[in-house]
């Protein structure tokens, strides 16, 4: 598998369905997501996007009657099979909600708890850790004289922020954003947005947004899904000026949805 | 025409806006009268009662020239000696035992209950173990007493080779009939934390139980106090079923297995024997203040907790 850490795509998936219960929320997605990108999802409510987003860190693993078929590799590891350590799976693939979900703990504290259960004691290099993952967050400037304040005492911006910090604290590969802005005023939005192009550098971003706008603004590619089917996966510049499906285009003139 | 029609339907609004609808109103002014006065009548009783025991309580000292200090501290209590001496200080010793045992024993067992009958197994939790825990909620004092008496101590004596009456077996019994209080209030707060720090924690690839330890405990644990500490202010005051399982004797103990006294347990004994407006009957209503004035510090030490923020730092 050494030919696989080269490779352009980091997750991949195939023939993916999930269902909740009886009812199917996804069907048969086929999608290669490219390394150090950013990839938007859209689509109008209850297309299943976020379905898809959560089945890969197996949030939905947490729903008892939710069910996924198919394939869904992580660098060539499938992480369905049995073999996967699911806590080492989601250090690899970090998760940030829609809404900012800060521990009742110290800023600090915060950013500290992932690098701690997985293993890391020594104080200074929790310190140095912190540090680096606040202000990859561009949040450092912000806090670093008040980081045993409580994380709640920060404005719903920063606390997302701190989310972000949070995840990129425990160094995983790929960053599933789940319309990380969607509760924020339009400055807060616009630094998570300048956030996340600097974070794809060094992370894979998958990004879900109700905000036609923002996918444009922030990502490579694009997929539009409807009625959990993948309508439509592009190029951003592309899907945003001449799409090849007319859905897709209906969709983002407006039209619908 | 037209102007008329305009003039009557501005008459109409201004009637409606300056007049006022007789029912609307009686009805508003009844239902302010009848909360106020059962608010009223609540507060009058608090007072009365509160004012009652403190003047009974305090002319002890202040009448029949007992000083506080040796009340307190004294370890003697011989009421109906010559000189009468009220030393309460092991009836305030066994209370404070009693009550920190039984929170002890109680406290973790509540607790991780509560753990594995709200995140654990949810559904066996709320159908089974919710509805047995009401049910022991709701057993007399007097039942847990007696089971006590019948099983505990007579199991301590033979095991130890002592009385069986004891600070141990008092314990034992005040830890099981507060387990259910701590045990639902802790379920209740542990409930009340928002899935979405659960979510965030096991994003983060932390595992089940260091969810559960640092994010779910963490974020309930003003709750959890707060179960403790209902749980310690019921043991404090529970007389009938310890009184029946500790021996009452007013000797300080010198270890678990020891017999002991409690406050509670003391009036209880003692006030038959009194006579109203003596020092003796006097000096039990100090207990009975001493007892008030722990519920207070109860009560305050929750609105403490409730205030106190949620961030360790």
């Amino acid at each position: 598998m050494t030919v696989s850490t080269l490779e352009e795509t980091i997750i991949r998936t195939r023939d993916v369905s999930v269902y909740y219960g009886e009812k199917r929320a996804v069907s048969n997605i086929n999608m290669d997501i490219k390394r150090n990108s950013v990839t938007a999802f859209i689509g109008p409510s209850g297309c299943g996007k976020s379905t898809l987003l959560r089945s890969m860190n197996r949030m939905n693993d947490l729903v008892p009657s939710c069910r996924v078929t198919g394939s869904i590799t992580v660098d060539g590891t499938d992480i369905n099979s049995p073999n996967v350590n699911i806590e080492g799976l989601r250090q690899v693939v970090g998760m940030v909600f829609q809404r900012a979900n800060p521990f009742f703990k110290s800023i600090y504290e915060n950013i500290a708890f992932a690098p701690r259960f997985h293993g890391l004691t020594d104080k200074r290099k929790l310190d140095e850790v912190v540090e680096e993952s606040l202000r990859k967050a561009a949040l450092w400037d912000e806090v670093k004289d008040r980081l045993r304040e409580s994380a709640l005492s920060l404005s719903g911006g920063q606390q997302q922020r701190l989310c972000i910090a949070r995840a990129i604290a425990m160094q995983p590969t790929v960053l599933l954003l789940d319309e990380p802005a969607s509760a924020l005023d339009p400055i807060s939005t616009m630094k998570i947005e300048e956030l996340v192009m600097t974070l794809k550098d060094e992370y894979t971003i998958v990004i879900v947004t109700h905000n036609l706008h923002q996918a444009a603004r922030v990502s490579e590619k694009t997929a539009f899904f409807l009625l959990g089917e993948l309508v439509e996966y592009n190029d951003t510049s592309k899907m945003f000026t001449s799409p090849d499906h007319e859905k897709t285009e209906a969709y983002i003139s407006g039209r619908f949805g | 025409m037209s102007h008329r029609s305009d003039t009557e339907r501005q008459s109409g609004i201004a009637r409606k806006m300056l007049s006022y609808n007789k029912r609307q109103w009686t009805e508003n002014v009844t239902g302010k009268v009848i909360a106020t006065v059962c608010a009223a009548l609540l507060i009058v009783v608090v007072l009365s009662i509160t004012y009652f025991i403190a003047s009974k309580g305090l002319s002890t000292f202040f009448v029949n020239g007992v000083s506080i200090t040796e009340f307190l501290t004294q370890i003697k209590w011989d009421p109906e000696g010559e000189p009468a001496i009220y030393g309460v200080f092991p009836f305030i010793l066994g209370s404070f035992l009693v009550t920190t045992l039984a929170a002890l024993i109680a406290a973790p067992l509540g607790i991780g209950a509560a753990i594995f009958m709200v995140e654990l197994f949810p559904n066996f939790g709320k159908k089974v173990l919710k509805p047995v825990i009401e049910l022991l909620v709701g057993i007399p004092s007097v039942v847990y007493g007696y089971v006590g008496l019948t099983l505990l101590v007579p199991f301590i004596r033979e095991q130890f080779d002592v009385l069986g009456f004891s600070l141990l077996a008092g314990g034992l019994v005040l830890a099981l009939m507060i387990l259910p209080t701590i045990t639902s209030v802790a379920a209740d707060s542990i409930a009340a934390v928002p899935q979405d720090l659960r979510n965030a924690s096991l994003a983060l690839g932390a595992t089940r139980w260091q969810t559960i330890w640092n994010v779910v405990l963490h974020s309930s644990l003003p709750g959890c106090l707060t179960a403790i500490v209902l749980g310690m202010a019921r043991a404090f005051g529970e007389a009938l079923a310890v009184q029946m399982v500790i021996g009452n004797t007013t000797k300080l103990p010198g270890s678990l297995l020891d017999p002991i006294s409690t406050l509670t347990s003391g009036i209880t004994l003692n006030m038959g024997n009194t006579i109203q407006g003596t020092p003796y009957n006097n000096a039990l209503w100090s207990m009975a203040l001493l007892l008030l004035l722990m519920s207070f510090v109860f009560i305050m030490i929750l609105r403490i907790i409730g205030r106190k923020g949620l961030v360790n730092k």
